[in-house]
């Protein structure tokens, strides 16, 4: 039974006819209700799918009790500091390139090669200027996964502020005073950090785990032994039957990559 | 007619009595900015008395330039775009667009990904059809409906939220898969969510579909012939409700919806009233459908292992230089998809979602084009409502569920 007749003709229903019980099993739903919202308590779980009790109200009052937002939501944007409070940022351009609002814009800086700070050096590119427009953001979340240094997320679980003008929702590094602006939240670290490296030491393998504990994803059930260089050669991922298939036969032509 | 050329300023006393009315034609404006205009779409109304002479569906204070915008950037980024088609089922438009690219690419995605697709599909699909049951509900006077309705809506819009990180503007899945697999414990969230929208949908049902009042207003009003409807290029609900068999999930399936045991209602009057039964029945195969997602999707990866399409695991990006220049390439050249075209298909919440995409064999569309399934519908109303009265015209139009952002993309 792919397809089934679904259409009715209530109107040649007896109990329809009669119009006195519609009505009444009518006004006993929204009764139901009503009495139950009115002598239950309101249960002021944030969950709103686990609320108990007799009243069915499944409202939050906005401003006394927040919504909880999940792991992995879109939130307002950060740049990730080192744990020396220095932006992860090694101004790269990616997140300005995959931007589809293009609302970042970024000016490289180099770090002194002479400067005390010799950490520093490890990385030698940092961002003067990091500016994201939030108003032009579609909050797509594309920018945290082009990042190669993991050095933007949007788990701040905020929103961006309200001001009086354009020029508020332009979030720079560090506002006019100073204060970091952008740059905030806990730092993050990786192994694979170049000043985490230590003199011959071999980039250790990271479990498929950290990377994805960015984006929020909890169910991940498959780990990669070992690394895969290239094309789709990874051994060890479960046959889960997916197969990819693209024609290499002929030469995949480039397209050059202008900013509009 | 008559007109003021023969209006006698002083008639015969003796006719005052049953002498016509005076009446002229009157054009009313219904929208752009009504409630009952979903979106903002200007109707003209031409009336005579309360008897609609004709009507002119006006469309584009919602135009954005969706196609144009798609070719200046590349495949990935035209996906968040999508989501601003039809923005009460985000997730089909997203889904839908993918499913195009990875044809034209030749790649097969992952089981996994192909159930999850399904899933999040079917829960828009849910989203959809609670928000139009809710609003003619609504529209018809009774206001508990649609409140109703939202509460089943707001239940997925959190589950959404938590599975693609945002509410409405989704941008979920990739080309070649998901970004995101399911979270931890979504899985009993979203059975709980689903018991009480069932819940949910019976009271709704239970408030209108045998209430004499919102029959009386429903049945018989609004028709259309399935001859009509398919000259029209009617689909989904819509043209089912005039008892065509036509399904795209039966007709061609696609991903695992062969896999799966679920029915697709058939209406056979064409009129409001089983249009709305056709989402009130699709609301509980779309649960079936989802239960049986969650029992029966496998393990395994959400995504190609192809780095031409799909970015590399990031242990490989912030370790290894491969892994660099994969993700770089792929920024900023996008997703290289071979030259060619074609047309591809889904059937989203109001009907076929069907894209035709150009590939001039780089890493941004040549063409996009989106065939929105509202927008043969919305043509379709001048046609259902013209000489009827006007007080019919509201639930009609809240039927055929236009949705402004697709259809004036
Ligand atoms: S979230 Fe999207 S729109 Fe916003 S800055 Fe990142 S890439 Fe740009
Ligand atoms: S935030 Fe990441 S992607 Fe953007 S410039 Fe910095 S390192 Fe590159």
């Amino acid at each position: 039974m792919a397809y089934y007749k679904a259409s009715k003709d209530p109107t040649k229903d007896l109990r329809e006819r009669l119009y006195v019980p519609e009505l009444l099993r009518g006004l006993g739903i929204t009764a139901r209700h009503f009495f139950r919202n009115l002598f239950g308590t309101r249960d002021t779980n944030l969950e709103v799918v686990d609320r108990k009790g007799l009243s069915l109200v499944s409202t939050v009052q906005y401003p006394e009790e927040k919504p909880i937002y999940p792991e992995g939501y879109r939130g307002l944007h950060r740049l990730v500091p080192r744990e020396d409070g220095k932006p992860r940022c090694v101004a790269c351009y990616m997140c300005a390139t995959i931007c589809p609002a293009q609302c970042i814009y970024i000016e490289a800086g180099e770090y002194d090669s002479a400067a005390p700070e010799a950490e520093s050096r490890v990385i030698e590119k940092y961002p003067t200027k990091f500016v994201i427009d939030e108003l032009r953001c579609v909050v797509c979340g594309l920018c945290v996964e082009a990042c190669p240094k993991d050095a933007i997320r949007m788990d701040t679980g905020t929103h961006a502020k309200s001001a009086y003008v354009r020029a508020g929702f332009a979030l720079d590094i560090y506002d006019e005073t100073g204060k970091p602006e952008l740059l905030r939240g806990p730092a993050v670290s990786h192994p694979s950090d170049p000043w985490n490296r230590r003199d011959g030491s071999e980039a250790p393998a990271h479990p498929i785990k950290e990377a994805h504990t960015r984006l929020g994803e909890g169910d991940v059930r498959y780990t990669r032994e070992g690394h895969g260089h290239g094309h789709g050669q990874t051994p060890a991922l479960p046959a889960s039957g997916h197969k990819v298939e693209i024609d290499t036969s002929k030469q995949i032509p480039v397209t050059k990559f202008i900013k509009q | 007619m008559n007109t003021f050329d023969d209006y006698d300023p002083n008639p015969p006393e003796t006719d005052e009595l049953e002498a016509h009315l005076q009446t002229k034609r009157m054009v009313v404006n219904l929208g752009p900015s009504h409630p009952a205009m979903h979106g903002t779409v200007r109707m003209r109304v031409e009336l005579e008395g309360e008897t609609i002479i004709s009507a002119d569906p006006e469309i584009g204070f919602l135009h954005r330039g969706f196609q144009k915008s798609c070719e200046n950037v590349t495949w990935t980024q035209c996906l968040p775009y999508t989501d601003r088609l039809n923005y009460v089922s985000a997730i089909m438009n997203n889904f839908g667009f993918l499913k195009a690219v990875e044809k034209l690419l030749g790649i097969e995605i992952p089981e996994r990904a192909k159930w999850i697709r399904v899933l999040a599909s079917e829960l828009h699909r849910m989203q959809d059809h609670l928000t139009c049951v809710g609003a003619i509900g609504l529209e018809l006077g009774g206001f508990a409906p649609f409140l109703y309705g939202i509460q089943g809506r707001e239940l997925i819009m959190d589950r959404v939220s938590e599975l693609c990180g945002a509410r409405l503007t989704t941008a979920y899945g990739r080309i070649g898969g998901l970004n995101r697999d399911l979270p931890e414990g979504w899985k009993e969230k979203c059975l709980k969510s689903l018991d009480k929208i069932r819940e949910l949908c019976v009271e709704i049902d239970g408030l209108l579909t045998k209430n004499r009042i919102f029959v009386d207003r429903m049945r018989g009003t609004g028709v259309i012939s399935a001859e009509d409807a398919i000259d029209f290029g009617f689909t989904g609900p819509c043209l089912r409700a005039c008892g065509v068999n036509f399904d795209l999930r039966k007709a061609k399936p696609y991903w695992v919806y062969d896999q799966i045991d679920f029915d697709v209602p058939v209406g056979e009057n064409g009129d409001n009233y089983d249009r709305y039964l056709m989402r009130i029945e699709e609301l509980k195969q779309s649960d079936r459908i989802i239960r049986q997602c969650l029992e029966k999707m496998p393990e395994g990866p959400v995504m190609v292992d192809d780095w031409r399409v799909a970015f590399p695991p990031k242990s490989e990006v912030y370790g290894t230089i491969e892994g660099v220049i994969a993700q770089f390439k792929l920024v900023m050249e996008g997703v290289q998809v071979p030259a060619g075209e074609l047309y591809d298909a889904t059937e989203a919440s109001n009907g076929e979602l069907g894209w035709y995409i150009v590939s001039d064999g780089g890493g941004r569309p040549y063409k996009v084009h989106v065939r929105a399934p509202g927008f043969p519908i919305l043509s379709g109303v001048p046609r259902i409502i013209e000489g009827k009265m006007l007080a019919d015209l509201i639930p009609t139009f809240d039927t055929i569920n236009m949705i402004g952002g697709e259809v004036e993309q």
